[in-house]
């Protein structure tokens, strides 16, 4: 039973990580708080749903086409939204996002329709017995994938040269420029990047809930803030961890305290509060600004 | 090698430099004086692209970069060496130098360069995997002239090397330069508040006072100027 619910908190922590990593990326390069990423993971979650509805085609190729598309719109955004705004006031991209999350979620009222839409069955729903506990598969693989797409963004920091140069900038764009990044095409990247994960995450999240509509958005771009603000503001590993934990925080506070109202999101952001007040810099450090 | 015309730049709408034309050679240390505030780091961030120029000119290698990204700089083989050494704190000793050749990708010549970094400053080999934020002021001025040769400039830019560190440091760093000079036949623009120091390893240098060049000279000339001495210099002739 304890096992089970591990599992499910994984899970679905897995999916904030990879929302939370979005944020943190952002906001350590840009030093921003990029408010639409939810909306852009709502629009993941929408794309992911048609092309398997319409194409037939199976996750593994959906997924990736879906980060593709929601990174293209992550871009977008950047080069629409913030890239053109004033450098010296500070709460013009906090604004001019929170504009296109209206905006986004409009358009996907007008073109979805405001009801839930249902994603269809696209992994076979076996359970599989690991030892004693039943599982199911589709949780299994959603997990599977999120912990993978983390190793390979993980690597990618690391280890490319896209990586360092987006590391360098979190500390110092002057530095970065004067060491030969060019600035405006890494932070352009850096949306792409963020962006795709979102998407991921939107697939993931439509599989697993099983049906999505145009504001589930809003929720998760809290849920990512709360584990960013866990983890450490701008930090990216931070946020994988921190992920990771909230979902199990989440669904343990279910199990262990049923009751009819939804405890899950007052433990949440229940949490958030307690870590502004007593750990501003998250559990694992945060990029001073 | 460099030559800027007429240049006036500044932040915003005020503006810290005026009409300032200066030349640096092939193989020469040129210094550019004056006190805090005078407009040096502007200049210097004006060559290397940070702030656009609103007069005048710059040529490298006899192309026009004025108003250039600095990204696009860099390429060139000008590497600027920012004042307050601009270490990335997060990232690793290596990482850092690894940095300094972004835009390389001969990795037998990074790797040869890598060796003459470890050869002059062998105190960062010893700390390549520590990060770099760890490290004391005088090691971080190393690494961040390191990243500069790792670079493999054609024009090193130095804004106030010496600054913040401790007397036997502020030698080495000197020390340094003029082996730049003498051993490696690097071209060098420095900034310095040390302007006895900096005109004892330089070629020639300028003086730059509210934003205007107000003399100029070699090195010897300037370090025996009775004017300059006695405005700010507070140094004397060693001849």
């Amino acid at each position: 039973m304890f096992i089970q619910q591990l599992i499910n908190g994984l899970m679905l922590g897995s999916t904030y990580s990879l929302v939370a990593i979005g944020y943190a990326l952002i906001f350590g390069v840009l030093g921003l708080l990029h408010f639409a990423h939810g909306e852009v993971l709502m629009v993941g979650a929408f794309m992911g749903l048609y092309i398997i509805l319409w194409t037939g085609l199976p996750l593994y190729i959906a997924l990736p086409l879906t980060m593709v598309v929601t990174g293209i719109l992550g871009m977008i955004i950047q080069f629409l939204a913030i890239r053109p705004l004033k450098k010296n006031f500070h709460l013009a991209p906090l604004l001019s996002t929170i504009g296109v999350t209206i905006i986004l979620q409009n358009l996907a009222v007008k073109i979805f329709g405001g009801y839930g839409t249902r994603f269809p069955d696209t992994i076979a729903m076996d359970n599989i017995m690991l030892g004693p506990y039943m599982v199911s598969s589709v949780k299994l693989i959603i997990m599977g994938i999120s912990l993978l797409l983390m190793v390979i963004f993980y690597l990618i920091i690391k280890k490319t040269k896209l990586g360092k140069a987006m590391r360098a900038l979190a500390e110092s764009h002057l530095t970065a420029g004067f060491l030969g990044v060019n600035v405006e095409r890494t932070v352009f990247l850096t949306f792409g990047i963020a962006s795709a994960l979102a998407g991921a995450a939107g697939v993931m999240i439509g599989v697993s809930y099983s049906a999505i509509s145009p504001f589930i958005g809003l929720t998760f771009a809290l849920k990512g803030l709360v584990v960013m603000l866990l983890g450490g503001m701008g930090n990216v590993v931070g946020a994988m961890i921190g992920g990771l934990i909230l979902g199990v925080a989440e669904v343990l506070s279910i199990t262990l305290l049923p009751t009819e109202v939804n405890l899950q999101d007052i433990f949440s952001f229940g949490i958030m509060i307690i870590i502004l007040i007593f750990k501003p810099t998250g559990l694992f450090g945060s990029k001073q600004n | 090698m460099l030559s800027i015309k007429d240049v006036s730049a500044g932040y915003g709408k005020s503006l810290a430099v005026h009409d300032v034309s200066l030349e640096v050679k092939k193989g020469e240390v040129v210094v550019l004086l004056g006190a805090n505030g005078a407009g040096k780091s502007t200049i210097l961030r004006t060559i290397s692209g940070a702030i656009k120029p609103a007069k005048g000119q710059i040529f490298f290698d006899g192309q026009q970069i004025t108003g250039k990204k600095p990204h696009e700089i860099v390429q060139r083989g000008v590497i600027h060496v920012q004042e307050g050494r601009g270490i990335l704190s997060r990232m690793t000793v290596r990482e850092n130098l690894e940095m300094g050749a972004f835009l390389r990708s001969d990795s037998e010549g990074i790797n040869c360069d890598l060796e003459r970094v470890f050869k002059k400053f062998p105190r960062l080999q010893e700390r390549l995997g520590q990060s770099a934020g760890t490290l004391s002021g005088g090691e971080q001025q190393m690494l961040a002239i390191g990243r500069g040769i790792m670079a493999n400039p054609k024009l090193l830019i130095l804004d106030e090397p010496s600054l913040g560190l401790s007397p036997a440091f502020v030698e080495f760093i000197f020390e340094s330069i003029r082996e730049f000079r003498e051993k490696d036949h690097y071209t060098i623009l420095l900034v310095e508040q040390n302007a006895n120091q900096a005109l004892e390893v330089a070629d020639r240098g300028y003086v730059l006072q509210t934003g205007r060049l107000v003399m100029e000279g070699t090195g010897q000339d300037l370090l025996c100027n009775v004017d300059l001495q006695q405005a700010y210099l507070g140094g004397g002739c060693t001849t």
